[in-house]
């Protein structure tokens, strides 16, 4: 049945696959992406603040606005988008187990033959545990962003934020500006883990930023209604006579990410554990082919970074699976990826990108390895 | 650095970044007064200057280098930096009164007239001031542009307002 048969099929709709799917359907390619949520995206719609980069490339540009522009693109490029659709295995001969949903709610699964795949998965919250922290009330700092900017509803007014990266700064303004109060931001570690400007807004808007601090315990009758916090010594053991309790209704924990590659190790794609790029990610090369000849990875599932890398991550797998098809000849498409590479290479600058730029060549260093034995 | 701790920055760690206008600048009118020290990639306030008092170059992990001599204190960068890190201080907005924009992306917006406590970097009161001035077209893009007129004195450490509803200042 040709509807089960693609050249190209992207598994998640987020920044880095709808670009994929993007360029690979201007090459040429019939296109799919498969993606689980109602209205693809990713995380791009609830991004409500103006992104960083450069502004030759839609900085200062509203997450949710890119989201818009993407899909647009992609009806433009006649990509084809399956919501509410799980990608549930991927076996070889590259075939995807999908279990597809449609618009009256049923489902069905199907198993799509793919010329070429892009994992486009993304990645997950992480958890931090600590007593109390099954209450109704305690959430991820990512579905509280949820929440706020997609559902219009706000998880509790009196906010505790466990994790001072980009995540945690960014809701917690974000929070703020659905109308809670942010009561305290804590981090363990001894300084600020985010950029300094997302920071300096909830400061001044004023949060406390208690760095070297961490959650003790949430407390309430079924629900959280107050939180206990502590500095921690240079090993990160709480100091327990430092112990401060805050009234708040919620916790949200922004504790890091880690890359969704469940599909990719169904595959056997072979992995590298970095912790500066969320543990576990398949290894790939420069064209973002992983070590499965015809299996590409793009955006957060190939190393948790953000969604300016995932965007020119998915365009490089998305033309070089179009290049593959002979969609593309191979003069074009390097000098695209070398246009591409060198904005990467921007992003990936700085005090905060160095370590993610070396974390990113060491995955292409150990494919290229990978290769060779 | 206090940034990197507390999360709010002090003047002598922007004028240790270079990024401090001259005390001279401040006499002479509305000036834009960068707040940014780390290298992120981030160039718009590059092109968001009509003046070219705005430079980062290449790569766009350097910091934006302010020429205090081109610019005119327009205030166009302030909604543009999606860091929100640009404000424009006017020391010599009136008698004895000095006046601070900033972008101010909360709701309800306040209304021209207001009487506000003014607060600085961390977040903390420091003196009453009254909105003088609401900045939203179309091309901030929802990020609304807020003058308040405060004592001459206080003009160097307000950087905002409490928001309405907001339970006090950071202690």
């Amino acid at each position: 049945m040709a509807q089960n048969k693609w050249e190209v099929v992207v598994v998640g709709g987020g920044p880095a696959g709808l670009s994929a799917a993007i360029e690979a359907a201007k090459s040429g390619c019939r296109t799919l992406v498969v993606d689980a949520n109602e209205t693809a995206g990713g995380q791009l719609f609830k991004q409500i603040h103006k992104f960083f980069g450069s502004s030759a490339h839609r900085a200062g540009v509203r997450g949710i606005d890119i989201g818009g522009e993407l899909l647009a693109e992609c009806e433009k490029q006649g990509v084809e988008v399956w919501l509410n659709s799980v990608a549930i295995g991927l076996f070889k001969e590259k075939t995807v187990a999908v279990e597809r949903g449609f618009d009256n709610g049923a489902k069905s699964v199907v198993v799509l033959e793919a010329d070429r795949i892009v994992l486009a998965s993304g990645a997950s919250e992480n958890a931090v545990r600590f007593r109390g922290w099954t209450l109704p009330g305690v959430m991820g700092a990512g579905a509280a962003q949820t929440m706020i900017n997609v559902n219009r509803v706000l998880p509790g007014k009196n906010v505790l934020m466990i994790g001072s990266g980009n995540v945690g700064l960014i809701v917690s303004y974000q929070l703020m500006q659905a109308g809670a109060d942010v009561k305290a931001l804590v981090e363990a570690a001894p300084k600020i883990g985010g950029y300094a400007v997302h920071a300096s807004k909830i400061a001044r808007a004023g949060v406390p930023i208690h760095t070297g601090h961490t959650v003790l315990e949430a407390r309430g009758d079924r629900r959280v209604e107050e939180a206990d916090i502590c500095a921690v010594d240079e090993k990160w053991q709480p100091l327990l006579e430092t112990k401060k309790t805050l009234a708040v209704d919620t916790v949200t924990i922004a504790a890091g990410l880690k890359p969704l590659v469940e599909l990719a190790m169904m595959h056997d794609c072979q992995m590298m554990f970095h912790p500066v790029l969320g543990g576990w990610a398949p290894l790939h090369d420069a064209k973002m082919e992983t070590t499965s000849p015809g299996i590409y990875v793009a955006g957060d599932i190939s190393g948790v970074e953000e969604a300016n890398t995932a965007l020119e991550e998915g365009k490089l797998a998305g033309i070089s699976a179009a290049e593959s098809l002979g969609k593309i000849g191979e003069a074009d498409a390097d000098r695209i990826r070398s246009e591409i590479w060198g904005r990467l290479d921007g992003l990936r600058l700085g005090p905060h990108g160095v370590m993610r730029m070396q974390a990113k060549s060491e995955q292409i260093d150990h494919y290229k390895s990978a290769q060779s034995a | 650095m206090s940034v990197e701790n507390e999360g709010y920055l002090t003047i002598e760690e922007l004028k240790a970044a270079g990024q401090y206008p001259s005390g001279a600048r401040f006499q002479e009118g509305p000036v834009a007064v960068i707040e940014c020290v780390q290298e992120i990639p981030c160039n718009p306030c590059e092109t968001a200057c009509r003046f070219g008092a705005i430079r980062v170059g290449e790569p766009i992990t350097n910091l934006p280098k302010a020429d205090e001599g081109k610019c005119t204190g327009c205030g166009l960068c302030v909604a543009r930096c999606p860091g929100l890190a640009i404000f424009i201080v006017d020391k010599t907005y009136g008698e004895g009164l000095g006046a601070v924009s900033f972008p101010y992306e909360y709701f309800p917006l306040p209304s021209e007239g207001d009487e506000v406590t003014a607060v600085d970097r961390a977040g903390r009161g420091v003196c009453a001031g009254t909105v003088v001035k609401i900045l939203a077209p179309e091309s901030f893009d929802r990020t609304p542009v807020v003058t308040v007129a405060v004592p001459v004195g206080k003009a160097e450490d307000v950087r905002g307002i409490e928001r309405a509803g907001q339970a006090g200042g950071q202690s």
